[in-house]
């Protein structure tokens, strides 16, 4: 029924097809930016598998660190208890104070209040790691001898925020009609914090804290000036300055002994693969509990 | 929108003949409210309400949407409080006390005037668990696995439920999570019950079920109801308050149009707006 003039074409003139092309090109970056993230991340625990997979053994994660150029195989077993105390006592120093910091900013500061803080939370999630470490080490270290308190200190600085961020989130997925119910009831709003809408948030503030966790392990920084000169056994009295992970890491890459360099590399893989577990261990966590909220 | 045109020649009426004619006038007046204007931010609500509710009777709040009925009830037991820009003029007495006034605690107000709301909203907990919360917390805690049967017997889930109180909640149908929600309200011992638009996500029968539940509970605890349905306040109710919505160079706002027993309304309304709204022709 198409009249002469109005012939009815759905083959695109020149300008759809040249639009087609655009967008196909569009289309073809942002996927090749997205394989190149998983490009690099495969190529960094590759290329750590390769160097460091030859030194693990059982007698490398239980031993005590080696002397230099003593030729002994030694150890990690220090570092591994040092990290797992410095990161220990940053939870309990970060977790508390974190959630309640996201408590006060979702339950109870009214939106002047709330902008200030909300935006000092995200300043320290931005705040530099060696600027944490100086900080540390002129308040807690400076005319003392290094201890692992001032290290815990620095990585509760590195895990408050992220611990804050994570359950902010999770408190705004609490549905607003249990706090009406909870307070319908006569609750005050802490008891309703404390028996409604924490409760059901609990999943994915422990998500927070685990990927928190992870990162903390990872940080060098903070534990630079604070806890780096350590002896070669186990310590587990924070106290004195802890052995650990990242800082031997560095220690080790820095050495003229070939041998410290494959250390290095197999505690680096150690650490990635800490990392990575506690990471996908939190992700999953999280998608659990969010489950559970939307229902 | 055909019920509503339907709506003088059935129900209502009978119903409201059958009601024990009660006068008013030897009930205790539980809320006195004088005045009222309530806003949110710049904008007006409700204006200009007064009016006595009276101990033991059933309460209806009908008026189109926007009215402003939810505002009001909510008023009662103060949880506009927790909307920041919440604004009132005028007194809500309550037993001849200002539900504002100074040193006036709202989780006091709020633990002795319940409140039911429009969406069920039992605790992500057991069912046994959603009605001990609030006495544990408020201190209740004597003869706990009494006050949690009597709560439910109250709100007729009982027998429903008594096999399976350390269940989840969230497993009950909605009906059952409703009567839940005025079990939960009911454990701690109001006076009042205040009930918004309680029954308007559920299906005839579980509508069915809460007005029948409503008829006992008028026995021990003075019931406000908000609803949009005019059959449910004409079922149920013993007074109704007509609200509508005005305007003036301000902006629009909710205002009491008729307040009186629940047959007048229905049959002999003295408002134009009343008549036209029961008899479906507005809202």
């Amino acid at each position: 029924m198409a009249t002469v003039e109005h012939a009815l074409s759905l083959r695109g003139d020149r300008r759809v097809r040249r639009r087609r092309v655009v967008n196909r090109l569009a289309e073809a970056s942002a996927t090749i930016a997205a394989m190149l993230a998983i490009f690099v991340l495969g190529v960094v625990v590759w290329a750590i598998a390769k160097r460091g997979a030859g030194e693990l053994s059982w007698g490398f994660l239980t031993g005590d660190l080696p002397l230099p150029f003593s030729g002994e195989s030694g150890g990690i077993a220090p570092l591994l208890v040092g990290s797992g105390i410095l990161v220990g006592l940053a939870t309990g120093m970060a977790l508390p104070v974190g959630v309640l910091i996201a408590v006060f900013l979702e339950e109870f500061a009214s939106p002047a209040v709330r902008a200030p803080i909300q935006l000092a939370v995200d300043l320290l999630n931005g705040l530099p790691s060696i600027i944490i470490g100086v900080f540390v080490f002129g308040l807690l270290v400076y005319g003392h001898p290094q201890n692992g308190w001032a290290g815990a200190v620095g990585l509760a600085i590195v895990m408050l925020p992220l611990i804050t961020r994570a359950t902010q989130e999770v408190l705004r997925l609490v549905p607003s009609a249990h706090r009406e119910g909870a307070l319908a009831l006569g609750a005050s709003r802490w008891r309703t914090v404390l028996g409604i809408t924490l409760p059901s948030a609990l999943g994915g503030i422990l998500t927070g804290t685990v990927l928190a966790i992870a990162r903390a392990t990872g940080e060098t920084a903070p534990l630079l000036f604070a806890t780096s000169i350590f002896g070669r056994t186990i310590n587990w009295n924070p106290g004195h300055a802890m052995p650990n992970l990242t800082v031997q890491i560095f220690i080790w890459s820095e050495s003229a002994d070939p041998q410290d360099h494959k250390r290095a590399w197999a505690s680096a893989l150690v650490l990635l693969i800490f990392v990575l577990v506690t990471s996908l261990v939190a992700r999953t966590l999280l998608a659990r509990s969010r489950r559970k909220l939307n229902r | 929108m055909s019920e509503m045109v339907t709506m003088p020649t059935m129900r209502p009426v009978d119903v409201a003949a059958r009601r024990d004619a009660e006068s008013q006038t030897t009930r205790e007046t539980v809320f006195d409210i004088q005045g009222l204007q309530a806003s949110y931010g710049s904008n007006v609500a409700v204006k200009g309400v007064d009016l006595e509710i009276y101990q033991n009777l059933i309460t209806a709040v009908i008026g189109p949407s926007g009215c402003g009925k939810s505002t009001f009830i909510r008023c009662l037991n103060r949880m506009n409080d927790e909307v920041p820009s919440f604004r009132h003029e005028g007194k809500i007495l309550y037993h001849g006390i200002d539900l504002y006034g100074d040193g006036v605690e709202p989780v006091e107000v709020r633990r002795r005037i319940g409140m039911v709301f429009q969406k069920a909203n039992p605790f992500p907990k057991s069912i046994y668990d959603n009605v001990a919360w609030a006495p544990r917390v408020l201190g209740l805690k004597k003869n706990l696995d009494e006050r949690v049967e009597k709560a439910l017997q109250g709100a007729a889930l009982w027998d429903e439920v008594k096999d399976r109180l350390k269940r989840s909640a969230l497993g009950l149908s909605g009906g059952q999570q409703q009567r839940l929600c005025i079990a939960r309200a009911i454990a701690v011992e109001p006076e009042v019950l205040l009930l918004d638009e309680p029954a308007s996500a559920l299906d005839p029968i579980a509508t069915q079920r809460i007005e029948e539940l409503m008829h006992g509970l008028k026995e021990e605890y003075t019931i406000v109801i908000v609803t949009h349905n005019m059959q449910q306040a004409a079922r149920v109710a013993d007074r109704t308050a007509f609200f509508s919505i005005d305007s003036d160079e301000s902006g629009r706002y909710g205002v009491l149009v008729e307040y009186d027993e629940t047959p007048k309304i229905f049959t002999a309304p003295s408002d134009k707006r009343t008549e036209d709204y029961v008899t479906g022709r507005f809202g």
